[in-house]
């Protein structure tokens, strides 16, 4: 594999000799990823993140889950000492609630970003390696998918499972079913590319099989830009799940989500901005955090798209 | 070119079959039952029931009922609605809305894309350059949800009040023209971002072209240069992103609308799945996949026009 991708990157090549030591494209990638400021900012910030969304109490006092911290007559109280952010409608702590809202961000975006990853790329490199008719039936049924715009659908099948079922899992399904056809397209291009190759031909001259090509030669070589996308693609996941809750169709309460809380603090948003301002910050930091570590691995995978 | 056309033509019909059965199917699996949704808390009279559910199909297998549908869309007609409105007249004004949103949306985003794109790639590695790419990456992560709230409170309320400017309505239609260009803007937002990033990196790949080289060599004015040779080259990609957006733009209006309250497709639909109306979902949907599908075969054929060195037979 290592031979395969430094023969595919002379220019990587060139500086591993200079820098002499033992370099593929991933340990590459990794040194130009551990030098760049955009990646260990985002990285650091995905860290707490999900530091946050795995030990919520370690950033709360209070359990934001718990319905008996919430107090009726200290609802819209604006920001205290006791409430830094302030509280929302129902008198409950904006801060603690904004903090045990990161779990359902970072599954959804996390989750859906993984499953579409491996059905897109799964059947993207059936399609692109077999071509013929699997490439036909499974491009086509990808364009189907690909046509329905993605809150609408997600709408719909949220809707077709009921409000009264509907988390943060079934969020992660209804993004999946539209999300997986994008990378399924350039998973294919990818390994058509790939098939091309000399080593290829070479390895199915010494015997190789299907399965052993498409494992240890093909997918080596074709999913940089499917690792890209993936990553790239966390962010509009994220957000996407905040627009579904915020619609109703999404996470329902008792479960928090920022989407939710944003939703419910929308018509006392001129007297009481606290409850919205601050889920909608947390979510576009949460957001701006995946975007750059998105945008710091095509660097370092992919110097063309630079 | 017309045989790519035609060609063309006929692959879109699979996809707007296999995609309008899959809605088709969503629908049909929705719980609960229509029927008895239109009588609201009351019950209705049995014998109504059984002559609406026949009337409607509603007692027929999945395909049957599809065949059914599709064989009226084929025709034009996109079918009524339980309480008899013909749906393409009864979403006429709202696919009107939202194509208004679109199209301001899209306005805003050639304009500033292709400026802050332009101006990024010509002022390379500088400070501008590097303010512009920063801009991208927070517009990026702003999602509508939040910007939208943003700009309803900054232009709408705190501008009102602290300067008495009223020129940005921030809910509703009644404004006319006006009452698009904030939720155009806050629609804009993602692809603006998007578009710059595509124009800096398509002008800066034909900056470096060697018939560019070749124009400033013989003395040709900057302006000249940029204007004939580079900008209508690398616009290309620009132009494609454009086109094909129109369908991303209205098929992901609905959190916009809601925001700002325009009674588009996106609101409509949201109301229909849950009053039960078959009919409507899925001709607003096969509608939003038909702009999709028709956006980017127009975008292929332009190609065609923009570039003559791609050739299509």
């Amino acid at each position: 594999m290592t031979n395969a991708t430094v023969t595919q990157e002379p220019a990587k090549h060139a500086k591993r000799v200079k820098a002499k030591k033992p370099a593929s494209l991933w340990s590459d990638a990794w040194y130009d990823l551990r030098r760049n400021k955009i990646f260990l900012i985002g990285s650091a910030l995905v860290l707490i993140l999900i530091l946050m969304a795995a030990f919520p109490s370690l950033f709360s006092p209070i359990d934001a889950t718990k319905a008996a911290t919430c107090d009726l007559a200290q609802a819209r109280k604006g920001i205290t000492s006791e409430h830094w952010f302030g509280t929302d409608n129902l008198g409950c702590d904006t801060y603690s609630r904004v903090i045990y809202g990161a779990r359902v961000s970072i599954i959804v975006g996390i989750a859906t970003g993984v499953i579409t990853a491996v059905i897109g790329g799964g059947l993207g490199l059936l399609a692109g390696f077999y071509g013929r008719w699997t490439d036909v039936v499974l491009s086509r049924l990808a364009e189907m998918f690909f046509a329905i715009p993605v809150i609408l659908g997600a709408l719909l099948i949220l809707a077709m499972i009921g409000r009264d079922k509907a988390g943060a899992w079934f969020v992660v399904m209804a993004l999946a079913i539209l999300a997986w056809p994008m990378i399924l397209r350039i998973m294919r291009a990818s390994v058509i590319s790939a098939k091309s190759q000399d080593y290829v031909t070479a390895a199915r001259a010494l015997g190789a099989g299907p399965g052993r090509i498409m494992i240890r030669h093909i997918l080596p070589n074709a999913i940089t830009p499917v690792i890209v996308t993936a990553t790239l693609n966390l962010g509009v996941f994220i957000a996407a799940e905040a627009g579904l809750s915020f619609l109703g169709v999404g996470v329902q309460p008792p479960e928090i989500s920022w989407g939710l809380m944003i939703g419910d603090a929308r018509n006392r948003f001129l007297e009481a901005p606290e409850p919205l301002i601050f889920p909608a910050v947390f979510l576009s930091i949460t957001v701006l955090a995946f975007v750059m570590l998105g945008d710091a691995v095509r660097d370092a995978l992919d110097p063309k798209l630079r | 070119m017309g045989r790519y056309v035609i060609r063309r033509l006929l692959q879109a019909i699979p996809v707007l079959l296999g995609t309008t059965f899959l809605i088709f199917a969503t629908v049909y699996a929705l719980p609960g039952d229509p029927i008895a949704a239109l009588g609201g808390d009351r019950l209705l009279d049995p014998l109504l029931v059984a002559r609406m559910r026949e009337t409607f199909h509603l007692n027929d297998p999945l395909l049957v009922q599809y065949w059914y549908y599709i064989s009226g869309v084929v025709t034009g007609d996109l079918g009524t609605t339980f309480r008899g409105v013909p749906v393409a007249s009864f979403f006429q004004h709202k696919i009107q809305v939202t194509f208004n949103l679109a199209i301001t949306a899209l306005v805003f985003e050639a304009i500033l894309g292709v400026l802050l794109g332009l101006y990024a790639a010509l002022r390379r590695g500088r400070w501008q350059d590097q303010a512009i790419l920063a801009f991208t990456l927070l517009l990026v992560s702003v999602p509508t949800l939040v910007s939208g709230f943003i700009l309803q409170l900054v232009l709408g309320v705190k501008l009102k009040l602290n300067t008495g400017i009223d020129f940005f309505p921030v809910a509703g239609i009644q404004d006319g023209w006006r009452s698009y260009l904030v939720p155009g803007l806050v629609l804009a937002g993602l692809s603006v971002a998007y578009l710059a990033r595509l124009t800096r990196t398509s002008l800066m790949e034909t900056l470096r072209a060697d018939y560019v080289r070749t124009a400033v060599a013989k003395g040709m004015p900057r302006r000249r240069v940029l204007g004939r040779h580079v900008l209508r080259n690398s616009l290309i990609p620009v132009i494609t992103y454009l086109g094909a957006d129109l369908g991303n733009l209205m098929g992901g209006a609905v959190i916009t609308e809601t925001i700002f309250n325009l009674p588009g497709v996106g609101q409509q639909l949201f109301q229909s799945v849950y009053l039960r109306e078959n009919a409507v979902v899925v001709g607003i949907v096969t509608v939003l996949v038909l702009v999709y599908i028709v956006a980017n075969l127009i975008v292929d054929l332009l190609y065609a026009v923009l570039d003559p060195r791609i050739r299509y037979d």
